[in-house]
C-alpha cells in the first residue's frame, strides 16, 4: 500500500506519533490535508503544530534524537517509505520559515537557485528561459515591480516582507505542490503581515498551503480550513468560519475564545 | 540637580584607570613588535644586497648569500600546505557538515584539541619515525614538509570549522529545503560564506610552517648544500635552521648576517601573509553583492 496513490488529499497522516527523545510530541495523529487550498494550523505554544509541520518534508530529521511510527503520505505516496529519495520529497513540499532566510546572494540567483540546482543540470537552460522563470516567481508572489530593477542587488538588503515573499518565491521554480509555511508573518509588522497574507491568498488554487499560525485573527482571515491542536493531538479540523463560528470541541472554544493559549 | 555626586566622580576615575591599564597593556603588545623589526632592520639591513639573496653561502657560512635556505623554506611552506590543507579543510567539512554527535566525533575532537597541543619537538621525532623511516622518504623535504603537515593540520582543521559554524543555519536550512544535498549546499553556500576564514587559519598556519625549526631539524633541513633541491627528495637548507645554525653553530658569522637572516625570514612570512591575504580579497571580490 506504500506507493499507491491515496485519496485526493495533498497530505494525509495516519496514526502519527513523533517523540523527541522520551517527550510524546504528536500523539496519533490523523490529518487530510485538501488539495489547493489553505489550511492554516492553531494552538498554543508547544502544542505540536511546528512539528507535524516539519514532518511533512521530513526535515524534523535533522535532529537526531526524534523518532516517529505511522506515515505521512504526501500526494498519496508515503514519505517514510524505503525507495524515498529526500530530495524528491522537498522539491514537491517547500518551506517556509518564521523568519525569512534569504541566502546571502543576489535576489537574481536566490529565486533560480533551486531552479539551477534541479533543471540547468539535466538540460541546457538559455538565459531568456531564467529570465522567464524568474520573473513568473516573482509575479507570483507581488514582488516583481518591487524589484525589477535592481534583480543583481544582494537579496539580504530587502526589508523583513519582501525578504519573505522571496523566500516563497525561490520555492516556486521547482514547481511543488505544497507550501509549508510555519508563521511566515511572525517578524513581520502588520502592513508586512498583509501583503504577505494577501500573497498567500493569490498563490491558493495553484498550490496547497499548509500554514502555522499564533495569530487567531490571521487563521481565520486567510484559511479555508483550520486545525486546532493541543498537547500533541488534532482536537478538532474543520471549515474555517464553522471552526470558529460554532466550535464543536469545548476546548477549542475555550481556545479561540482566549481562556487559554 | 544633575551635578556629579561623589559616587559619580569615582566611577569615572575607575574607570579611567580601567581605560589607561588596558591602554597601555595594548600598547605594550605593539612594542616587542616594534623593536624586534626595528632591530632587524637596523642591524640586519646592510646585509641585505641582490648578492646575499641570490648565492649560496661560502666560508663556513661566513659569506656568501642565503639562496638554497630561502628556496627551501619555500619548497617546505608549499609542500606542507599541499597537504595539509586538502586534508585539514576535508577533515574540517566532515566534523561540522556531516558527522553526527556521537562517541567517535567527540573523541577526534578531543584528538585534534590534543594534537594542537603536541609540541613541536615531539612531531619532530614522529616525523623522523614515520617519514623517514617507516615510510622510508629518508630525511628530505617531503618528510619534513609533511612533519609540518601534521603540526600545522589542527590549526587548520580547528580555524576552518570555526569559519564554516560561523556561516548561519538559515542558509544551510533555506538549500536544504529547496531540494539541495548536503554537498550542493556545501559547494554553493557554506564554503563561498566560509572561505576567507579559512584563509585566515592557512595564512597563520604559512608564518608557523616558515618559522619552526625543530621539526625539519631531523627530518629534511641539513646545515649546508650548495645546489638547490631539485625534487622532495632532496633535502634542503632552510631559512630557520640556517639561522639557528649560523647563530649556535657557525663561528666567526658576523652579526649583521645573522641579523640579514632573520630579516629575509621574517619577510618571506610577510610575503607569503600578503599572497594570501591578495587572494582572500580576490576571493571576496568574487561575492557579487
Amino acid at each position: 500500500m506504500d506507493n499507491g496513490q491515496r485519496g485526493d488529499y495533498a497530505i494525509e497522516t495516519r496514526g502519527l506519533n513523533l517523540w523527541y527523545g522520551d517527550f510524546q510530541a504528536l500523539i496519533d495523529v490523523d490529518l487530510e490535508v485538501k488539495r489547493g487550498i489553505i489550511t492554516s494550523m492553531i494552538g498554543p505554544s508547544g502544542c505540536g503544530k511546528t512539528t507535524l509541520l516539519r514532518t511533512c518534508n521530513r526535515i524534523i530529521e535533522r535532529l537526531g534524537y526524534v523518532r516517529t511510527t505511522g506515515s505521512v503520505y504526501v500526494l498519496g505516496h508515503d514519505i517514510f517509505g524505503d525507495d524515498v529519495e529526500l530530495v524528491q520529497v522537498r522539491k514537491q513540499v517547500g518551506m517556509v520559515f518564521q523568519r525569512p532566510n534569504p541566502l546571502p546572494i543576489s535576489i537574481r540567483d536566490n529565486v533560480l537557485f533551486g531552479f539551477r540546482l534541479h533543471e540547468a543540470r539535466t538540460r541546457k537552460v538559455s538565459v531568456a528561459e531564467e529570465n522567464e522563470v524568474l520573473e513568473s516567481s516573482l509575479r507570483q508572489v507581488l514582488l516583481w515591480d518591487t524589484v525589477k530593477d535592481r534583480l543583481d542587488k544582494p537579496a539580504t538588503g530587502l526589508s523583513l516582507e519582501e525578504q519573505q515573499k522571496l523566500c516563497i518565491a525561490r520555492l516556486l521554480p521547482v514547481k511543488p505542490e505544497v507550501l509549508l509555511m510555519d508563521e511566515p508573518c511572525s517578524a513581520l509588522d502588520p502592513a508586512g503581515t498583509e501583503a504577505v497574507e494577501e500573497m498567500i491568498w493569490q498563490l491558493r488554487g495553484d498550490y496547497t498551503i499548509l500554514i502555522v499560525t499564533h495569530n487567531m485573527a490571521q487563521a481565520r482571515r486567510a484559511s479555508d480550513e483550520c486545525v486546532f491542536m493541543l498537547l500533541g493531538r488534532i482536537i478538532e479540523h474543520g471549515r474555517t468560519e464553522e471552526l470558529f463560528l460554532a466550535p464543536e470541541n469545548a476546548k477549542t472554544a475555550d481556545y479561540i475564545e482566549g481562556r487559554y493559549g | 540637580m544633575f551635578a556629579a555626586t561623589p559616587l559619580n566622580r569615582r566611577s569615572y576615575r575607575n574607570q579611567n584607570v580601567a581605560r589607561a591599564v588596558f591602554f597601555l597593556m595594548t600598547v605594550a603588545l605593539v612594542i616587542p613588535v616594534l623593536i624586534i623589526v626595528g632591530t632587524l632592520v637596523v642591524r640586519g639591513g646592510p646585509a641585505l644586497s641582490w648578492e646575499f639573496l641570490f648565492t649560496a653561502p661560502r666560508d663556513n657560512m661566513t659569506a656568501g648569500g642565503i639562496l638554497p635556505a630561502l628556496v627551501g623554506t619555500i619548497w617546505l611552506v608549499v609542500v606542507a600546505l599541499l597537504a595539509s590543507v586538502p586534508v585539514g579543510v576535508a577533515a574540517a567539512l566532515y566534523l561540522s557538515e556531516y558527522a553526527p554527535d556521537n562517541l567517535l566525533t567527540r573523541t577526534i575532537n578531543l584528538a585534534i584539541i590534543n594534537l594542537a597541543g603536541v609540541p613541536s619537538i615531539v612531531h619532530a621525532l614522529f616525523g623522523v619515525g614515520a617519514f623517514v623511516y617507516f615510510f622510508r622518504f629518508g630525511a628530505s623535504i617531503l618528510a619534513a614538509s609533511l612533519t609540518l603537515a601534521v603540526m600545522t593540520l589542527p590549526v587548520v582543521i580547528v580555524a576552518t570549522r570555526e569559519s564554516l559554524q560561523a556561516v548561519p543555519q538559515a542558509f544551510r536550512e533555506a538549500c536544504w529545503n529547496m531540494g539541495a544535498t548536503r554537498w550542493q549546499t556545501i559547494r554553493k553556500v557554506v564554503l563561498p560564506n566560509s572561505i576567507s576564514g579559512i584563509l585566515t587559519g592557512v595564512i597563520l598556519e604559512v608564518s608557523r610552517t616558515a618559522g619552526e625549526t625543530a621539526p625539519i631539524m631531523f627530518t629534511g633541513a641539513t646545515a649546508f648544500v650548495a645546489f638547490l633541491p631539485e625534487s622532495v627528495f632532496d633535502q634542503t637548507m632552510a631559512m630557520s635552521y640556517h639561522l639557528y645554525y649560523i647563530a649556535t653553530q657557525a663561528t666567526d658569522v658576523s652579526e649583521q648576517l645573522t641579523f640579514g637572516v632573520a630579516l629575509v625570514l621574517i619577510a618571506i612570512v610577510l610575503a607569503m601573509n600578503a599572497v594570501s591575504i591578495g587572494f582572500r580579497v580576490y576571493l571576496r571580490g568574487l561575492k557579487k553583492w
